[in-house]
């Protein structure tokens, strides 16, 4: 306290709501927001491709392939060279992420969907679905917990990902570690590092939570 | 277009030691060591935990903690912490990054095999090690193949972001252009970590194609098949 260099929870308080732009705070709602969009773009493009790939069995194959090889593609090349369609905005850092996303997302919504079970699907048509219904009413529901496995990954990833945008300043909390690295400090490394897994462990407890939510015949069958 | 035609075009950027060969073999040097030192890590950790089964929450808690950690904050906190004396502070956090994957998949591959088929070799009198040796390892192949495979993409990705704290590589052309504004440098750097990328990529499918054994692989395939047909 008082002289010497601020500690850890000196260094939080007195950097966390600055007035000016590069707050904690903003930092951390610029990460929320730029690893949210690709989670939720991601799985609303994955969805109807992979539908797609279901109806057209054809489509998956060359699909998968363009998505694996996408995925294997570090993402600091990728914002570099989107920045010359994209400038130095934080769509450069969202768009890659939303690849990445569908990467996983595509084949968890192909097997999910593929893994109901004939006789249930079956079932559905001897009782009257329509195929839009039979698709939101059982075959959804059943792939639930398939989907939201592959949300989990992509949840957590995308929030550390995010951070590498901070070397084209486009980071969120990355931004505190380009500044520990320029002004060498320590503080800013531990709370980026902190908050950053402290989000995907929060992020990954709400698709926890939801899955029990949209699976209740899960526990029902457990309890019996 | 141009800009790439100005960093290829330019003998300049061909030879020395901040030249494309030096650049590219230094990519190559420290991604290979990373990956190796995780595998000799990894992969008998992973037969060990997969085979007898104790300690399956480690591989559990450690692949999820990995996917979560900013690998740009690590290489930060590590150099911060251990200094630019050498490359290892930096080395270290490409060899932790790159644990996980290997050791997840191997678990997974040893722990998914069939019990049928491990009775059956303990049945024909093979001992522990036999066993894991003979039937286990090869029968898990793809998916310990599958972790390297996912563990490279992580390495040569994170070499790549590595070049920001001082080691060298490919990455070194995209983040010094990109402090310069030389975006000659920073486009034709980001081709040739992409083209490196896919090279990788394409290498591990051939490997899996020569290593993992025609009965396995061929198996999996009339199991694919049997289970999709109409």
């Amino acid at each position: 306290m008082g002289d010497g260099p601020p500690s850890l929870w000196e260094w939080i308080a007195r950097n966390w709501d600055t007035g000016r732009a590069g707050s904690i705070r903003d930092l951390l709602s610029d990460h929320l927001l730029m690893s949210l969009v690709p989670i939720v773009a991601g799985l609303a493009l994955a969805l109807p491709l992979g539908l797609a790939c279901i109806r057209w069995r054809w489509l998956y194959q060359p699909t998968a392939a363009v998505f694996n090889v996408l995925y294997a593609l570090p993402s600091l090349p990728l914002f570099m060279l989107l920045i010359s369609v994209t400038g130095l905005s934080p769509v450069t850092v969202i768009i890659p992420l939303i690849f990445y996303a569908m990467a996983v997302l595509i084949p968890a919504v192909v097997d999910g969907i593929r893994a109901v079970p004939e006789h249930v699907r079956q079932s559905a048509v001897a009782m009257g679905f329509t195929p839009l219904r039979r698709l939101v009413q059982v075959e959804l529901p059943i792939a639930a917990p398939v989907v939201i496995a592959g949300l989990r990954v992509v949840a957590v990833s995308s929030i550390s990902l995010v951070s590498v945008g901070a070397l084209i300043g486009q980071g969120g909390l990355g931004m505190l570690f380009t500044r520990a690295y320029q002004n060498p400090f320590l503080p800013p490394v531990v709370v980026g590092i902190g908050l950053i897994v402290l989000l995907a462990l929060v992020a990954d407890g709400l698709l926890v939570l939801a899955q029990r939510l949209l699976t209740p015949w899960e526990r029902a069958r457990r309890a019996t | 277009m141009n800009w790439l035609v100005d960093f290829f075009g330019d003998p300049a950027h061909w030879s020395g030691p901040y030249g494309i060969p030096v650049r590219l073999l230094e990519h190559l040097e420290f991604s290979a060591l990373a990956l190796f030192l995780a595998t000799l890590v990894a992969v008998p950790l992973g037969l060990l935990i997969g085979h007898t089964g104790r300690g399956h929450l480690v591989v559990v808690v450690s692949a999820n903690l990995a996917r979560a950690i900013p690998t740009l904050g690590v290489l930060v906190l590590f150099v911060l912490l251990l200094g630019t004396a050498s490359i290892w502070p930096v080395i270290i956090p490409l060899v932790l990054l790159a644990v996980p994957p290997i050791l997840v998949n191997t678990f997974e591959g040893i722990r998914g095999v069939d019990p049928e088929l491990r009775d059956a070799a303990y049945g024909m009198g093979l001992r522990g090690g036999q066993v894991l040796g003979q039937v286990l390892v090869p029968v898990a192949l793809p998916l310990i193949l599958l972790g390297l495979r996912l563990s490279a993409i992580q390495v040569v990705a994170t070499t790549t972001v590595a070049a920001y704290t001082g080691l060298g590589g490919l990455g070194r052309f995209v983040i010094d252009g990109f402090a310069t504004q030389d975006y000659a440098s920073v486009f034709g750097g980001s081709v040739l970590i992409v083209l490196f990328a896919l090279v990788v990529q394409v290498g591990f499918t051939l490997v899996q194609r020569v290593t993992v054994s025609p009965g396995v692989s061929r198996r999996l395939k009339v199991r694919d098949s049997g289970a999709t047909s109409r």
